[in-house]
This record gives C-alpha cells, sequence and structure tokens, in this order.
C-alpha cells in the first residue's frame, strides 16, 4: 500500500472507530431510557404521584417529592449565595499569588474529589450524632449543601476568570468602582457560565443517595412534619423499592427523577436565552 | 478594594499635564525613566516610539490605570489642571470620568448599544430616562457614529463591526464628559477606512478637549498631532511640535527611528 493510501485507510478506520463509539454511547442510554419508561410509565398514577402511602396497597413518593425539593432548598438557598460569595472574592478581590488564596483553591479541588460517602458520614457524625437532631431532612440538607459548595465555587469562578480583563478595565476607566464593575459588568458577562454550575450543582444534590442514606434516614412512607423530621427523597425511594422487592415502583420513580433533571436542564437553557437576548453570554 | 470612599471630588484648575521626574517600575524592573513632559489643553499630543519604550504604560500613569497591576510602583510627580493625582486619598474614580480611555481592542460591553453609552452616567446616578436618552444621543453623535447605529440602539453591541465598535468605545468614554480622552493606540487593530474615520473624529473632538494618543504609526502622528514626544526604552527622548520632530529632530535617536532604521 502506498504511504498515501495507508493515510487515507488509517483516516477511514479512525472515522469508524469515533462513529462506533458515538452510536456506543448513545445506544447505552438510550437503552437505559427506553428500560426505565418501558418498565416505570404503567405505575405513573395521580395516586402514586402525589396520594398517601399505606403500604402494601398503596404506594406514594409523594413523601420524597417533598423531601427532594427541601432538600434542594436547603442546599441552593445556602449554597449559592456563600458559593458565589466566595468565587467573586477569590477571582476579583484577592491576589491570586497569595498563600491564602491557594490554600483555599486546593481545599476546594480535594474536597470537590472526595466521595460523597464520606460526607455522608461527616453529616452523620455530627448533625445525627453531635447536634442530636436524629435523622433530619434538616441535616441532610446542611450536609448537601457542603457538597455542592466547593462545586459551586469553582465552576463559578472558572466563569468570572473567563470574562476578559479589558471588560472590567472599560468599566474602571469610565470612573466606575470596583463593586459597580463586578456586578454590573463581570457577573453578568459571567452569567451562562454560573447558571451552567448552578445546575450541575441542583444534579448533584437531585441524585445524591449516599450521603442522604446516613443524614435523612429513608422514611419512605411518611410526608415529612418539617425540616427536623426524617424523611426521603427520589433517589432513596428508588433504592428502597428496588431493595424490597418493588422494582416496577423503582423504574416509575426514575422516570420522576429523569423528568425533573430534564426540567431542570429545559430551566437552564431558558435562562441562558434569556441572557443572551440581553447580550449576555456572548463576551 | 471596592469599598466606596466619601471624600470631596477635587478641583481642576484646567486640564494642562504636568509630569516631573516620572519613575515607574514593575516589580524590580524600571519601565519609566526620569520622564517629564508638559500638555496643554485641547490639543493632540501624540506619544510615538518602538514597541515596549514605556509609552503606553506612561499614558495608563495619567488616568491611573496602572493601579490594577500588582507590584507597580510610581515616583515622582503628576499633576492634572494643578492637582497631584497621585496623592493620597485622591479620587481616583473621579480623575477617570475627566481622563477617559480608548483602549487598543475595541471592548464594548456584552450589552445593547444603548446600555454601553448609559452606563457612565448611570454609574454617576442619573438615573432619569430622558436625561440618559439625551447624553446617549449626544455622545453617539459626537462619536460620529449616530447615524449607523440610531435605528438599533437596543440591539447588542457585539454586532457592530471592528470600527464601529472602536467608535462606540469612544462614545461611551465621551458620556463621562472627560476633559482629557487618552487613546492607546486606538486604530491598530482597523481596517484603513475606519481608521480615516476615527482620525477625522480625533480632529473634531480637540475643539473641546485634550487628546493623548499613543500610536506606533508614525504617519497617522505626523496627521492628526499638533504635538509629538519619542519615547525610547522607558526614556523621553524628544517632544516637540510635530512638524518640528519629524523635518529637523534634535536626537539622534529621533532621527534613527522616524527615518526608519530601528522599530
Amino acid at each position: 500500500m502506498s504511504r498515501k493510501g495507508l493515510s487515507r485507510y488509517l483516516g477511514l478506520s479512525l472515522k469508524g472507530v469515533t462513529y462506533l463509539s458515538l452510536i456506543l454511547s448513545n445506544v447505552a442510554l438510550l437503552g437505559i431510557i427506553i428500560y426505565i419508561l418501558v418498565d416505570g410509565m404503567g405505575y405513573l398514577t395521580w395516586d402514586f404521584l402525589f396520594g398517601p402511602y399505606r403500604a402494601p396497597d398503596l404506594i406514594s413518593i409523594w413523601p420524597a417529592i417533598v423531601g427532594t425539593l427541601e432538600l434542594l432548598l436547603i442546599a441552593l438557598a445556602l449554597g449559592l449565595p456563600i458559593g458565589i460569595g466566595s468565587a467573586i472574592f477569590l477571582s476579583e478581590y484577592s491576589k491570586s499569588e497569595s498563600k491564602l488564596v491557594k490554600a483555599i483553591r486546593l481545599a476546594t479541588e480535594t474536597l470537590s474529589g472526595i466521595p460523597s460517602i464520606v460526607y455522608g458520614l461527616f453529616g452523620y457524625l455530627v448533625f445525627v450524632v453531635g447536634f442530636g437532631w436524629g435523622y433530619s431532612l434538616l441535616g441532610g440538607g446542611l450536609t448537601l449543601f457542603l457538597m455542592i459548595l466547593p462545586l459551586i465555587v469553582r465552576s463559578v469562578e472558572e466563569a468570572l476568570v473567563s470574562v476578559p480583563k479589558s471588560l472590567r478595565e472599560a468599566s474602571l476607566a469610565l470612573g466606575a468602582q470596583k463593586s459597580r464593575t463586578v456586578f454590573k459588568v463581570v457577573l453578568p458577562s459571567a452569567s451562562s457560565g454560573i447558571v451552567t454550575g448552578c445546575i450541575l450543582a441542583s444534579g448533584r444534590v437531585i441524585s445524591e443517595s449516599a450521603v442522604l442514606l446516613l443524614t435523612i434516614g429513608m422514611v419512605v412512607n411518611k410526608v415529612p412534619g418539617d425540616m427536623l423530621s426524617a424523611g426521603t427523597s427520589l433517589a432513596l425511594d428508588i433504592y428502597y423499592f428496588s431493595n424490597f422487592g418493588m422494582p416496577e415502583e423503582a423504574a416509575a420513580t426514575s422516570v420522576v427523577l429523569l423528568l425533573l433533571v430534564i426540567f431542570i436542564n429545559l430551566l437552564a437553557l431558558l435562562a441562558e436565552r434569556l441572557l443572551r437576548g440581553k447580550g449576555y453570554g456572548k463576551a | 478594594m471596592g469599598k466606596p470612599r466619601i471624600s470631596d471630588e477635587p478641583v481642576f484648575d484646567g486640564f494642562k499635564i504636568k509630569v516631573e521626574e516620572l519613575n515607574l517600575y514593575y516589580g524590580e524592573k524600571q519601565a519609566l525613566k526620569n520622564v517629564s513632559i508638559s500638555i496643554e489643553e485641547k490639543q493632540v499630543e501624540a506619544f510615538i516610539g518602538p514597541s515596549g519604550c514605556g509609552k503606553s504604560t506612561f499614558l495608563r500613569t495619567l488616568n491611573r490605570m496602572n493601579d490594577l497591576i500588582d507590584g507597580c510602583r510610581v515616583e515622582g510627580k503628576v499633576e492634572i489642571g494643578g492637582q497631584d493625582i497621585y496623592q493620597k486619598g485622591f479620587d481616583v474614580p473621579y480623575l477617570r470620568r475627566k481622563v477617559g480611555m480608548v483602549f487598543q481592542k475595541p471592548n464594548p460591553f456584552p450589552m445593547s448599544i444603548y446600555d454601553n453609552i448609559a452606563y457612565a452616567p448611570r454609574t454617576f446616578g442619573i438615573k432619569k430616562k430622558d436625561e440618559l436618552d439625551e447624553i446617549v444621543v449626544s455622545s453617539l453623535k459626537r462619536a460620529s457614529i449616530y447615524d449607523e447605529v440610531k435605528d438599533r440602539l437596543k440591539e447588542s453591541a457585539l454586532a457592530l463591526s471592528g470600527g464601529q465598535q472602536q467608535r462606540l468605545c469612544i462614545a461611551r468614554a465621551l458620556s463621562a464628559s472627560p476633559s482629557i480622552l487618552l487613546l492607546d493606540e486606538p486604530t491598530s487593530a482597523l481596517d484603513p477606512v475606519s481608521t480615516a474615520k476615527i482620525e477625522e473624529l480625533i480632529g473634531e473632538l480637540k475643539k473641546e478637549i485634550g487628546i493623548v494618543i499613543v500610536t506606533h504609526n508614525m504617519q497617522q502622528a505626523a496627521r492628526i498631532a499638533d504635538r509629538t514626544a519619542f519615547f525610547l526604552m522607558g526614556e523621553l527622548v524628544e517632544e516637540a511640535p510635530t512638524t518640528a520632530i519629524f523635518s529637523h529632530p534634535q536626537d539622534e535617536r529621533t532621527l534613527s527611528y522616524i527615518t526608519g532604521r530601528f522599530g
């Protein structure tokens, strides 16, 4: 074979390999989705979603829906302001060579790599045992907040750092104070990156199970009364149902979880489009 | 840090620039050596010189943009309108309102054309729509770009061409009603037609405000500047009326540079 023929052959086979991996990855994904839909859709009834839970005849995931939303609320209500605030400090107000900043950066990187069960253990020792709250949604939410904090800090900081320096200079050269420059120019320009970071963080909260196993107690049959009562989440329900011989219920819960994730992604898309319409996000 | 500081706005007595024995260091490295110069109001002063000669650095000392660089240290005296702009507690944002700046690469904010121009007045607390409208329209007119954008003020500034973006940036600088405008190689990223438009604009603007322009294009300095300063390796070699500096420079080094022997 001539050299030209060989390189052509290599090029073609490489193309083939990439196509194959594309097909494989998508087939796997599609397979999962179809499997879940086929198994679960039949079980999605009004009572299953919103009805009371009276085993063994009436199974409902309403307690899990309430629990998941409460966990999301606690984790994001704390995680977004504190995470975005820290990221602003790191990228705008600190000198990037300082020892403190290097230490913080190392810490956030390490923390975001820790397996979630370790966070769960921490939450168990501190909130469940240490504070004597027992299993509670609040304890679980706080643990999730600690878990997603480094994630939010890192993604928001990355978004802020990618805003060109020339925009900051333009604002300062017009006689704007630093704070105005940060809030009116830098943050809006980084908005789509920030939104993406927040969505990733909510995804982690929704799909987390290991942390919650150790902190909120997996009480699948009772709607939580307040933040300090034990509860469950959608991901925990899937674990529970599949462990206790209810695979169809587990599949149906997965459908709900899947829809929730899709809904949040659509929300992010919408937010990005709205921001882009204002001219942001392209900088 | 961005803490808001209540201070009395300094009172400038005219806008003559007077620099005496200015030395500037980036860490250990000295970027400007003993620069002394006086620049009159309402004229165009050009800074020329090879890359890295300190002309842009010097320009940035005039509105204290060098403050943003870590490890930058300034010695000597820089006076504008009789005020030492490096004195302790000096109101730097106010200085930058009065001494505007346009950068080498057009850097419009990722906002609408209108919001780009209204940014500075809003910073100063102007909120009324008709007041803002008037500033936006007059600034765009002064930068002779109004006719091109008047029908799409609400559209993103990033949709404009490079030359239009640069004139938009000039309009944005004018919206703060500065008395001096610093231009840092404003046409180096632009095509000849856009360059000509901006040069024409500079000729108009100097009737009202002082202009200091850094350029590496000597023909440009010759075309638009009343006076020209030649920088070399951090030193101000020579400063004179433009015609004089190009026809009979006093310094050997200036002669070599303008005749193209280096640079």
